[in-house]
């Protein structure tokens, strides 16, 4: 079972029906035991960093969802990836989980190309830099679909794939057990399912 | 880099799909979970919804498709259409729209879309307009294009986006339903104006408008209805032939 976690941020039924449709049991929850139970671990987001974290500090699951990522797969996908990390700008200075090293930034000001629109949104094309298993069922190129304004930075240790909006954007992350993807698979049609079917398969 | 993205936009009537020339005259097209199912396999970017029904009847047949389509099509969804309040908002975000389209609800009421954009993000919040030449002026028309509001519809976009719209549709009417390509000065109007993402409307009639409209910078999409519901034009061969020209595209 996978377990979706619900602190409240972002709208589940995507991503809960994307599951369903690839023939993947999952529980949208925010019951410790649930996340103990399950063999892997969703955690979503959209939204702000500061609010998201708060209201995940709120639901109590934070020393679950760190001692989990130790034990099984985890994937935090949008904002659910950028609270993975050490800490966010956005609107000020946020402290993230700490699950993998690097920070969240603003994307505008790194952009030289001022004729290029902030959020980053739309298709975008996935390089793979390191072969991986969640990659399993998904090839160099392939798009996937993208909504954010920040991006994460000083992780290229732990940086699976990226795609080009004239600078390299960090598209998926790993650390261990814990996944990140700053796009959406649920929303990124088949090659976004053929990733999550890759990530019920993980070992 | 970002892809330009194709499109189609499905008008709904009470749970049945329609299209109109200029507005009027609908005819019934087909079913809209059929519909999407087609578009899901033939390339389309996203999807969007437009409820065009008015009884409250309607408005739940429509709610049931749209979480009929949600449940079984992984791309993302506008939905447009009857959208007044936050609580219409609230609805189709629940059944499975990543997108809600504000228009005639933003004109009577402009606070909804910086409420909104608060409550749910700015990428959430897309402001749809209806545009026609009046007296040399683009001005904004409300109720399906038959009111002319007075708005200077640049004025009204740039007020849009301040207030948190995440992306513009511009319909022009003056171009829908002819089928004689996009409405480019307008469009270019616009790209002058704003920096969110534009999607053009109104006009499309073939390929070659495609090809046309995506030679101009600051447009990101291109929405059209009949040609892809009659399947006058397929959407692959339409990326197929845009990417031979150039233009970046998911294939």
């Amino acid at each position: 079972m996978i377990a979706i976690i619900d602190y409240g941020v972002g709208n589940l039924f995507s991503l809960s029906s994307s599951l369903n449709y690839l023939g993947l049991e999952n529980k949208i929850t925010r019951d410790p035991a649930q996340l103990e139970a399950a063999d892997r671990i969703i955690l979503p987001g959209v939204g702000a960093f500061g609010d998201a974290m708060t209201k995940l500090v709120e639901t109590g699951l934070v020393p679950v969802v760190k001692q989990q990522a130790e034990k099984k797969p985890l994937l935090g996908i949008c904002l659910g990836m950028q609270l993975l990390f050490d800490r966010s700008f956005e609107y000020g200075e946020h402290p993230g989980l700490g699950l993998i090293p690097g920070e969240v930034c603003p994307l505008e000001p790194d952009l030289r190309d001022k004729t290029l629109k902030v959020p980053h949104i739309g298709w975008n094309a996935l390089h793979i830099l390191r072969d991986d298993p969640i990659f399993k069922y998904v090839s160099e190129g392939e798009c996937v679909y993208y909504v954010h304004s920040y991006y994460a930075k000083g992780c290229t240790e732990s940086t699976l794939a990226t795609s080009e909006y004239e600078l390299d954007v960090t598209g998926m992350v790993r650390r261990g057990k814990v996944y990140g993807a700053q796009f959406h698979p649920e929303k990124s049609g088949d090659t976004g399912l053929r990733l999550l079917k890759a990530f019920g398969e993980l070992e | 880099m970002i892809t330009k993205r194709i499109i189609p936009c499905l008008d709904v009537k009470n749970g049945r799909v329609v299209k109109g020339t200029n507005f009027e005259g609908l005819r019934d097209m087909a079913d809209p979970v059929e519909m999407a199912r087609y578009y899901n396999t033939a390339g389309a970017d996203e999807l969007v919804f437009y409820d065009i029904t008015a009884s409250a009847e309607g408005r739940g047949l429509f709610t049931d498709i749209l979480r009929q389509v949600a449940a079984e099509i992984f791309i993302p969804l506008t939905v447009g259409g009857g959208i007044n309040t936050l609580d219409d908002f609230d609805r189709v975000l629940k059944c499975g729209a990543d997108k809600v389209s504000v228009n005639s609800g933003a004109i009577a009421d402009p606070g909804i879309i910086g409420a909104a954009a608060k409550k749910y993000g700015d990428q959430c919040v897309v402001l749809s307009m209806d545009v026609k030449r009046v007296d040399g002026q683009f001005r904004v028309f409300a109720k399906g294009g038959r009111e002319d509001t007075g708005l200077d519809a640049m004025e009204w976009a740039v007020k849009g986006v301040a207030d948190g719209a995440g992306e513009i549709v511009l319909n022009s009417i003056d171009t829908d339903g002819v089928k004689q390509g996009f409405d480019l000065e307008m469009l270019d109007a616009l790209a002058a104006r704003v920096s969110v993402p534009i999607i053009a409307s109104g006009g499309a009639g073939n390929m070659e408008h495609f090809a046309e409209l995506f030679t101009h910078p600051g447009i990101d999409a291109g929405l059209a209805a009949s040609i892809f519901h009659t399947r006058q034009v397929d959407i692959k061969d339409l990326k197929r032939f845009l990417r031979s020209k150039g233009v970046e595209m998911r294939v």
